[in-house]
């Protein structure tokens, strides 16, 4: 190691082998409980346990089957609670694109009174905890009026306690997402909007057709920053949702487990709301990394 | 507008009625482009924070027939002399001196060690990160499991010591419980940071790396000289970010304690779900998070002027 010379070898090889080492320890620590996770849902309880003392309880070895799977399904209405996770995330990345691109363009590329306001509060919920006003939230929420259609007649009701939009709209408008869409436009040249103007554009065919199909990595990266807290969300639904029929996967994986009934069932609960994630993430998985690496350059 | 009429060449060039008129279309148009954002804001933020202040004030409670009154200071009267409420403000601090640090600490030397460009870089980085993608309700519930008295870690300390090491009933125990969920925390959210310390890491510019390995300096100076100063910026927000998540903590505590035994892992958090939607007093809950929302403004602006001072 003393007769090293830096131009032949590059200085991460000269690391070699402890620090490599190192990193296979931590690929086992990082991966452990994941690995027994999704090995012990096809196995019988009996076996979990007995499998406890030895490496098999990592492996997919023994009697194994789908029937903690099937159990599930036969005890929990678990498909309709992974469609209503499907649904709340996936309407609150469409209105979450589109409602914070928006602002965004606004902010970034046009003059209007009120932009200084609006940058400054975007700010403010940048530092600001979803915790700290999540109780006065749902003190809120619940006297909130919605509009009604029956029939041909329209009521005003009050509440919005157990609905699909109490899950999804407090979350559509994102500081952060406001943010990104902001730092990527200005990116954008501005001569462009001036050269469409000057065609008889209007600023929404701007915002349309010059700014939005060139911000596809910006609009990645927002659905990703947006899906992985509405899919995992637990705290809030938790408290607006009583509604079996409306419960996400997290709630319904709670009750699950307070029943308290099979740790094989359990961990195969936990493998479905788990492998869908891990497989989005597996297949995009630059698009995730960049995703969180933006997430820390303009703190 | 007639096709007579030539198109403009640069419409903010033109005679000053023409301009104002292009200003103030501007000007309602983008409103209405910002609008929808603007009012998803000003109810689900800057209401509920408002009504966070407000309602600390009142008797308010979640379903209740008569209304809220001003009550002045009592809910806070209230908290100092609660000694559940103590408790979650000294665990929360307990649990965010260990977490930020080592979470930090741990990131950094994931980020050190995946830094770099050697065969399986990518593979390291992609496992590392596995936990941040499994959710933390799942995360709770898995290591619910391990942390068993007849569970898995139990029998990787028991083969590990060949039986001379008896591990404890670590969620059962009120010395062991909080330790427990600390350790699994920054085992879920170190893969995180580590992204955030590589980026970093990448900003700095290699030309200072090689410069500095020409003249022969060893690794540590290296790090100490060039790598730490580079990652200021970064530095701060990891910080700040973790510091956050850490006072936030509430998924792990009603997964796999309930706060006890004991009240030996309640939480701020925590107790203001309990008190505010258990037991429907909004407005105590509103006081507790209030106590909350200042905590987290002081730790951001102290570490924020720590952090700029020192360098």
């Amino acid at each position: 190691m003393t007769t090293e010379s830096p131009r032949s070898a590059p200085p991460s090889a000269r690391r070699g082998l402890p620090g490599h080492a190192l990193r296979v320890v931590l690929v086992l620590f990082f991966s452990f409980p994941v690995v027994f996770m999704l090995v012990s849902s096809f196995k019988p309880d009996q076996q979990i346990f007995g499998d406890l003392g030895s490496p098999r309880a990592f492996l997919p070895v023994g009697s194994l089957s789908l029937e903690n799977y099937t159990a599930v399904f036969d005890r929990v209405p678990a498909v309709r609670f992974l469609l209503n996770s499907v649904g709340v995330s996936a309407v609150t990345i469409v209105l979450g694109i589109l409602v914070n691109s928006l602002a965004a363009f606004a902010l970034s590329r046009m003059r209007w009174p009120g932009r200084k306001l609006l940058l400054t509060v975007v700010i403010a919920t940048l530092i600001v905890p979803f915790e700290t006003f999540a109780l006065p939230l749902v003190w809120w929420v619940s006297k909130l009026p919605w509009l009604e259609l029956n029939g041909f007649s329209l009521t005003l009701t009050e509440g919005w306690l157990d609905t699909y939009r109490v899950q999804v709209l407090p979350f559509v408008a994102n500081a952060f997402s406001i943010f990104l869409f902001h730092q990527y436009f200005q990116s954008i040249p501005k001569e462009l909007d001036e050269a469409a103007l000057i065609d008889g554009a209007g600023w929404f065919g701007i915002y349309r057709r010059i700014v939005m199909p060139l911000s596809g990595p910006a609009i990645a990266t927002v659905a990703i920053l947006t899906f992985l807290p509405a899919w995992n969300s637990y705290l809030w639904p938790l408290m607006v949702v009583q509604d079996e029929e409306l419960r996400p996967v997290m709630v319904g994986i709670q009750y699950f487990f307070q029943l308290n009934v099979s740790w094989g069932q359990i961990m195969a609960y936990s493998s479905m709301i788990t492998v869908p994630v891990l497989a989005l993430f597996l297949a995009f998985q630059r698009s995730f990394i960049n995703s969180i690496a933006s997430s820390g350059v303009k703190g | 507008m007639t096709a007579a009429v030539p198109p403009l060449p640069r419409p903010r060039r033109a005679r000053g009625g023409t301009l104002s008129t292009a200003r103030r279309r501007e000007g309602v148009i983008a409103i209405g482009m910002a609008g929808p954002a603007v009012l998803l804001l000003l109810v689900f933020f800057v209401i509920p924070v408002g009504l966070a202040f407000a309602l600390a004030f009142t008797s308010a409670r979640l379903i209740s027939p008569t209304p809220a009154r001003f009550v002045g200071l009592r809910n806070f009267a209230m908290l100092a002399e609660d000694p559940v409420f103590l408790r979650s403000v000294l665990n929360t601090f307990a649990f965010a001196a260990v977490v930020v640090p080592v979470q930090a600490g741990l990131a950094l030397g994931l980020a050190l060690l995946v830094n770099g460009r050697f065969r399986g870089t990518n593979f390291f980085r992609t496992v590392y990160f596995i936990p941040v993608v499994t959710s933390m309700v799942v995360v709770s519930i898995v290591w619910t499991f391990l942390y068993r008295k007849d569970g898995l870690l139990n029998r990787i300390i028991d083969a590990v010591t060949f039986g001379h090491v008896q591990g404890p009933d670590w969620l059962n125990d009120p010395s062991t419980s909080l330790a427990a969920i600390v350790f699994m925390s920054v085992w879920q959210g170190a893969g995180f940071h580590m992204i955030i310390w590589l980026a970093g890491l990448q900003t700095i510019p290699a030309e200072l790396h090689e410069a500095a390995s020409i003249d022969g300096v060893s690794r540590w100076t290296r790090f100490r000289f060039v790598t730490w100063p580079g990652l200021r910026a970064t530095r701060t927000f990891v910080l700040i970010t973790i510091t956050i998540s850490a006072f936030s903590l509430f998924t792990q505590v009603n997964v796999m304690t309930q706060g006890g035994p004991l009240d030996s892992t309640t939480t701020l958090v925590y107790q203001a779900v309990r008190s505010g939607y258990q037991q429907q007093q909004t407005a105590y809950a509103s006081a507790i998070s209030l106590v909350f929302f200042v905590l987290v403004l002081i730790v951001s602006l102290v570490q924020r002027h720590l952090t700029r001072e020192k360098d």
